[in-house]
C-alpha cells in the first residue's frame, strides 16, 4: 500500500496513467500524488488532457486506461463504477454540467445524499433534515433558493451552472474534489463567491484538484502544488509561483524548455 | 357488402339478438339510429392497414377483425363484484360522482346514485340512458351520434349499432359545476372473450364547467375487445377538463373514439394516459367550431412487451382566434410499438389560429419502435402554427453525470424516466387524480430495462 513521506496514505495516487479515447491515446503517462489537506492546481493549454484526466478518475465510460494505476486511499479506483467512486468520496465539478429537465435539484441531491449515506450504512435522511442541509449549504455559494426549486441546471446561465456544481460539492462533502474549470464563465463577483465557498470547504482531511486556465482563481485559493499538463504529460510541477510564471510567459516557454531538455 | 358481412357474421347474430330484445326498442329514434349504423358497418367493416389508408397506416386491427367475441345480453351489472375492487382498479374518491359500467352495463349498485335518479344540484343530469328526464331528453337526442359519425368509421358504426346502454351527462346553463364525474368501465371474467361498447355523451351547457374522468379497466386477465365512443359537446364559454385512462390488461383490444365539439370561447383540457391493452387505439378529434375556442391535449403512453399503442389525434380549427396545444409523450420498452399520428387542420376561416403539437418519445429498449407523424394542413394565411416530434434513448452523458453523484444506473434511469413523464402528470387536476396517476405511473416504470443510445 503506497504511503507518503509522513507515513500517511495519500488520498490520490496516480501512477504512469495512459488513457485513450477510441484508439487515440490522450494521456501518455501521468503521475500525481495528492495528500489530505492539499490543494493542487493543474494548468495547461486547450486539448492537453486536463478534462480527460479528471473524467477518467471519476470513471467516464469512454475513457480507457491502457496502462498505469490510480489509487484512492490505497484502493484501486479503476475497477470501480462511477457511482462507487462517488460513494467513496470522489467528486468532479464538471467543465460542462449537464441539464436534467424535470429533475428537481432537491430531489436529485436528496437521492445522491441518500446513496452516499447508504454506502456508509446510514439511513436515508429525513426530508426535513435534508431541507435544512440544502438551505445551509446553498448559503456557502450564495445560491438563490429560487434556483433550487427549478430542474437541475435547466435554463441556468453558464455561471449559475458552475455555482450549482460547487453547491453539489458542498452538499455531498467529498474527500477528493476535482474541479474542472469551475472558474470559467464566472463574473468577477461570482468568482469571489465561489472561491470563498471552496475555501470554506477546505479541511485537513480533504483535498482538491483545481483545473484552471487562470491565475485569478489562484489569487483567492492558494494552491500547495501547481502542475503543468502538456500534450498528455505533466511536464512541470512546482509551488504557487509556477502559476504566476506561466501567466507571465505563456505555455510556449514551457514547451521550449521541455523540448530543450529532451 | 355480403363479403364484409360474411366475415362479421358473429356480430350480425349478436346484432339481431339485440334487436329482438325489448331494451333495444325502447326509443324508436334510437332504434333507427342503430339500424343505420349497422348497415353502415356492414358496408365499411373494420379498417385495414394498407397503403393509402393514412388513418390506419401503422396499425393492423387484424387481431380484432379475426377475433371472435361474445356479446351476452342480460349479464347483471349489479351485485356481481365488491365495490372495493373497482376503487382499487380505478381512481376513486367518495366525494366524486362515481359511475360504473360493468361488462358494458350501467351498474347502479356500484355507482353513486343521486337521490332523484341521476339528477344533481342545479339540474345536472348524470346517469344511464334508461331514466333520462324529459327536460334533458331533447339535448340527448339532439347530440347523440351527431359528433361521432357512424358514417365515417367502422368502429363507431359498430359501437352505435350496439348502443343500448351508456352514460349521458348534461350540465344545463346556469348549473353549478358538479363534483368530478368519474366514469369507470370495468370488465370481469364473465363470458370471455367478450366485446363491450361503452358509450358516453357529455353536454356542457353555455358557461358551465365540468371535470370528467373516463377509466377503462380489466378485472380479469382474459382477452376482450372494448369499442368505446365518447362524444363531448362544449357550448359557448363552457370549460371541460377531461382525463382518459386506458388501463386494460395486456391481452385486451381497445379502440376508443372521442369526438369533441367546441363552440365559441369554450375550452377543453384533456389528459390521456395509456398503459394497458395489447392493441390500443385512441382516436381523438377536436372540432373548434366557434371563435376563440381553445383546447389543450396532453398525453402519456407507456408500452412494454409486445404492446401496440396508436394515438390518432386530430384538431380541426374551423373558426378564427382558436388556440390548440398538444403535447403527447411516449415511454417505450421491450418490443413494443407506438404510433402517433394525426393532424392539425386550419380551415380557411380560421384566421389568427395559434396551434402547436409536439410528440416526444423515450425509447428504453433497442427493440421498441415509434412511428410519429404529426402534420399540419393550413388553409388560412394569418396563423401561428408549429409541430415537432422527437424520439431518443436516455442520454449517456446525462446518466454519467447522475452516476458521478452516486446514483446507480437503475435509480438514475428511474429518475430520468419519471421526470420525462412528470411534465404531463403534473398538469393533471384535481389533485387526487394527479396523485393517482403519479402512483400508477411510478409503479409502471419502477424498473425500466434500460439500453443506452450513444454508448460505445
Ligand atoms: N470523448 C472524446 N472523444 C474524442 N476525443 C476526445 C474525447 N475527450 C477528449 N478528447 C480529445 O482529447 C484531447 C484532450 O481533451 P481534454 O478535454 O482532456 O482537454 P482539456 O485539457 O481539458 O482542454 P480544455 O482546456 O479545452 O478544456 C483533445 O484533443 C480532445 O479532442
Ligand atoms: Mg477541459
Amino acid at each position: 500500500m503506497p504511503t507518503n513521506e509522513n507515513g500517511q496514505q495519500p488520498l490520490l495516487e496516480v501512477r504512469d496513467l495512459h488513457v485513450s479515447v477510441g484508439d487515440q491515446e490522450i494521456l501518455h503517462g501521468v503521475d500525481l500524488t495528492v495528500n489530505a489537506g492539499e490543494v493542487h492546481a493543474i494548468m495547461g493549454p486547450n486539448g492537453s488532457g486536463k478534462s480527460t484526466l479528471a473524467n477518467c478518475l471519476v470513471g467516464k465510460p469512454e475513457y480507457t486506461v491502457t496502462k498505469g494505476q490510480a489509487f484512492y486511499l490505497g484502493e484501486s479506483l479503476l475497477g470501480l463504477e462511477p457511482e462507487e467512486r462517488a460513494r467513496r468520496g470522489v467528486f468532479l465539478a464538471f467543465q460542462y454540467p449537464v441539464e436534467l429537465p424535470g429533475v428537481r435539484t432537491w430531489q436529485f441531491l436528496k437521492a445522491a445524499v441518500d446513496a452516499l449515506r447508504q454506502q456508509r450504512g446510514e439511513e436515508e435522511m429525513s426530508a426535513r433534515d435534508f431541507d435544512r442541509l440544502l438551505r445551509e449549504r446553498a448559503k456557502i455559494v450564495q445560491m438563490d433558493q429560487e434556483l433550487l426549486r427549478r430542474s437541475v441546471n435547466e435554463g441556468f446561465s453558464g455561471g449559475e451552472k458552475k455555482r450549482n456544481e460547487i453547491l453539489q460539492m458542498a452538499v455531498l462533502d467529498p474527500k477528493l474534489a476535482l474541479l474542472d474549470e469551475t472558474d470559467s464563465g464566472l463574473d468577477i463577483d461570482a468568482l469571489r463567491i465561489v472561491a470563498d465557498g471552496i475555501n470554506k470547504l477546505r479541511r485537513p482531511d480533504n483535498a482538491m484538484v483545481l483545473v484552471t486556465h487562470y491565475q485569478r482563481l489562484l489569487n483567492y485559493i492558494t494552491p500547495d502544488h501547481v502542475h503543468v499538463l502538456l500534450d498528455g504529460r505533466i511536464v512541470r510541477s512546482g509551488g504557487p509561483e509556477l502559476a504566476l510564471e506561466l501567466e507571465e510567459k505563456g505555455y510556449e516557454w514551457i514547451r521550449e524548455a521541455v523540448d530543450a531538455a529532451t | 357488402m355480403t363479403q364484409v358481412l360474411e366475415k362479421y357474421s358473429g356480430y350480425l347474430a349478436q346484432y339481431e339478438e339485440l334487436e329482438a330484445s325489448w331494451e333495444a326498442n325502447r326509443l324508436p329514434w334510437l332504434a333507427q339510429l342503430r339500424g343505420h349504423a349497422w348497415s353502415r358497418f356492414a358496408d365499411l367493416g373494420m379498417p385495414t392497414a394498407r397503403r393509402g389508408n393514412e388513418k390506419w397506416k401503422y396499425t393492423n386491427v387484424g387481431p380484432i377483425a379475426n377475433g371472435s367475441f361474445g356479446h351476452p345480453l342480460g349479464l347483471d351489472p349489479n351485485d356481481y363484484i365488491a365495490p372495493d375492487l373497482i376503487a382499487q382498479a380505478a381512481p376513486w374518491q367518495e366525494e366524486w360522482i362515481n359511475l360504473v359500467f360493468l361488462d358494458g352495463r350501467f351498474s347502479s349498485s356500484l355507482s353513486t346514485v343521486s337521490l332523484s335518479n341521476g339528477v344533481y344540484a342545479g339540474g345536472v343530469y348524470a346517469g344511464g340512458l334508461g331514466g333520462i328526464p324529459a327536460e334533458h331528453a331533447n339535448v340527448f337526442r339532439q347530440h347523440l351520434g351527431q359528433h361521432a359519425l357512424a358514417e365515417e368509421d367502422g368502429f363507431t358504426a359498430l359501437n352505435t349499432a350496439f348502443l343500448h346502454d351508456g352514460l349521458f351527462v348534461h350540465v344545463p346553463e346556469g348549473a353549478p359545476a358538479p363534483a368530478l364525474l368519474n366514469l369507470v368501465f370495468a370488465t370481469t371474467d364473465r363470458h370471455q372473450p367478450r366485446v363491450t361498447y361503452p358509450r358516453v355523451l357529455v353536454v356542457a351547457g353555455p358557461g358551465t364547467q365540468l371535470t370528467l374522468s373516463e377509466s377503462y379497466v380489466s378485472l380479469t386477465q382474459e382477452p376482450g375487445f372494448t369499442n368505446a365512443v365518447t362524444e363531448i359537446v362544449l357550448e359557448e364559454n363552457s370549460q371541460v377538463r377531461h382525463c382518459r385512462l386506458l388501463l386494460e390488461n395486456q391481452q385486451a383490444f381497445h379502440v376508443g373514439t372521442s369526438r369533441v365539439y367546441l363552440a365559441q370561447n369554450s375550452s377543453f383540457n384533456s389528459t390521456s394516459f395509456a398503459k394497458g391493452a395489447a392493441l390500443g387505439r385512441s382516436d381523438l378529434h377536436c372540432l373548434l367550431d366557434g371563435p376563440g375556442a381553445s383546447c389543450t391535449l396532453n398525453g402519456l403512453y407507456l408500452t412494454t412487451g409486445t404492446q401496440h399503442m396508436d394515438n390518432f389525434i386530430n384538431i380541426e380549427h374551423a373558426k378564427p382566434h382558436g388556440t390548440s396545444r398538444l403535447l403527447y409523450k411516449g415511454i417505450l420498452d421491450g418490443h413494443s410499438r407506438a404510433v402517433f399520428g394525426g393532424t392539425v387542420l386550419v380551415r380557411k376561416d380560421a384566421q389568427h389560429t395559434n396551434a402547436h403539437q409536439t410528440d416526444k418519445n423515450l425509447l428504453l429498449s433497442e427493440d421498441a419502435e415509434i412511428d410519429s407523424k404529426p402534420s399540419l394542413f393550413i388553409y388560412a394565411d394569418d396563423v401561428i402554427c408549429g409541430h415537432g416530434a422527437t424520439a431518443g434513448h436516455i442520454d449517456a452523458e446525462t446518466l454519467f453525470y447522475m452516476r458521478s453523484r452516486g446514483l446507480d444506473l437503475a435509480t438514475a434511469s428511474r429518475i430520468l424516466v419519471q421526470a420525462f413523464a412528470g411534465e404531463i402528470i403534473e398538469k393533471v387536476e384535481p389533485e387526487p387524480l394527479r396523485d393517482y396517476l403519479e402512483k400508477l405511473y411510478s409503479g409502471a416504470v419502477s424498473a425500466p430495462g434500460i439500453s443506452l443510445g450513444g454508448t460505445p
